[in-house]
C-alpha cells in the first residue's frame, strides 16, 4: 500500500502528458522548429513554479510526509557528460518524438509501436552501463 | 466541465500540474526523474550479473517503477475517458513543413508514417524507432537524467549541470531536426 501514492501520481503524470499533447511526436517537431509556444509554455511554467517552490522549501526547511527535511543534492560538476550525453539524448528525442516518460504514456494510450522505442531505450541504457568507464565524464 | 477536460489542456494548466507532480514526489520523500527506471529495468532483467553499473538493490527503486506503471494507466485513461479524438492542434507552419517530408496532417496524436505496425515492419520505420530509442536511453543515463530529472527537477533547483544538459538536449534536437531529419525523410 505504501506504493499506492506513487501509482496515483504516475496516473496523473500520464494523463497530463497525453492531455497537454506533450507526448505527441508532432509537438516535439513543432518545438524544435520553434513554430509554437506550446511546449515552451508547459516546460517554462513548470520550471518557474519549480524555482519558486524549491526556494521556499529551502528557506523554510519544509519537511516531507515522514518528517524529514527535504534535501537537494547538487549534481557532480563533471560537464562533458552533461553536454555529450545531453546531445545524444536530444538527437533521439527529436527522432522518436518522446522522452522516456511519454514513451510509456503512449503505450498506455494505445500507440503500441512505442514498446519498441522503449525497449531500445532500455537497451541504450544497458550499452551505456557496459562502456561507461571508457567514456569521458 | 466535461468539455474542459476532454479538449486539449492549455500549456499553463499542464505546466502547473507538472510542477505539482514534482513537489508531490518531493513531499513523498523521492524525486521526479523518470529515466532512472531504464537502469532499474536493466537491473531487474539481471544485467547486474554482467555489468557492475546494474548491480544495485533495485527494490529501493520500486516506487519509481510503480510511478511508471501509473503513467501507462494514465495514458490509457486519457485515451478511453478523457479524449475527444481530435487530432493534435499543432501549428499550420508545422503541418506545412512536415508535409514537405511526406507527413500527412495529424489524424491523432502520432503520425501513421511512424507509429503503425505497417510502418514498423519496414526497415526504415524500424530503424527510426530503434535508433531514436537507443539514443534516448543511452544519452539519458550518460547525462544523468532526462527531461524530468534535468529540465524540470534540476532547473527548479538552479543546477548548472542540469542547464548544461538541457542545452545538450536542444543542441541534439536541433541537429536532428535541421541536419539529419532531411537526410532520412
Amino acid at each position: 500500500m505504501k506504493f499506492l501514492k506513487f501509482l496515483i501520481v504516475g496516473v496523473i503524470f500520464g494523463i497530463v502528458m497525453a492531455k497537454s499533447e506533450a507526448f505527441s511526436w508532432y509537438r516535439i517537431q513543432e518545438m524544435f522548429r520553434f513554430q509554437s509556444f506550446h511546449m515552451y509554455g508547459i516546460i517554462g511554467t513548470a520550471v518557474v513554479l519549480g524555482v519558486l517552490g524549491v526556494a521556499l522549501i529551502k528557506k523554510y526547511k519544509i519537511r516531507d510526509f515522514a518528517g524529514n527535511t527535504i534535501l537537494f543534492h547538487p549534481k557532480d560538476k563533471a560537464y562533458p557528460r552533461y553536454i555529450i550525453g545531453g546531445t545524444l539524448f536530444g538527437l533521439g528525442w527529436a527522432l522518436s518524438g518522446a522522452c522516456p516518460g511519454p514513451m510509456v504514456v503512449n503505450i498506455g494510450y494505445g500507440y503500441l509501436p512505442f514498446i519498441i522505442v522503449f525497449l531500445f531505450a532500455a537497451l541504450g541504457t544497458f550499452l551505456y552501463g557496459i562502456i561507461k568507464d571508457k567514456l569521458p565524464h | 466541465m466535461i468539455e474542459f477536460i476532454t479538449q486539449p489542456w492549455s500549456w499553463w494548466f499542464s505546466g502547473i500540474i507538472i510542477s505539482a507532480i514534482m513537489f508531490t514526489m518531493l513531499y513523498f520523500g523521492q524525486s521526479f526523474g523518470f529515466s532512472s527506471n531504464l537502469r532499474t529495468i536493466c537491473s531487474i532483467a539481471g544485467a547486474g550479473k554482467m555489468v557492475k553499473f546494474f548491480d544495485f538493490n533495485w527494490r529501493s527503486q520500486l516506487w519509481n517503477i510503480v510511478f511508471l506503471i501509473g503513467a501507462i494507466i494514465g495514458g490509457f485513461i486519457a485515451n478511453q475517458f478523457l479524449s475527444n479524438d481530435e487530432p493534435v492542434k499543432i501549428s499550420k507552419a508545422t503541418i506545412e513543413t512536415l508535409s514537405q517530408y511526406g507527413f500527412e496532417a495529424p489524424k491523432g496524436a502520432q503520425p501513421d508514417e511512424l507509429f503503425t505496425w505497417e510502418a514498423v515492419f519496414t526497415l526504415k520505420g524500424f530503424l527510426v524507432l530503434a535508433i531514436g530509442g537507443l539514443l534516448v536511453g543511452f544519452g539519458a543515463r550518460y547525462a544523468g537524467g532526462c527531461t524530468s530529472g534535468h529540465a524540470i527537477s534540476g532547473l527548479s533547483d538552479l543546477q548548472i549541470p542540469s542547464l548544461v544538459a538541457v542545452i545538450g538536449f536542444f543542441l541534439g534536437g536541433l541537429i536532428m531536426t535541421y541536419f539529419i531529419f532531411p537526410l532520412i525523410f
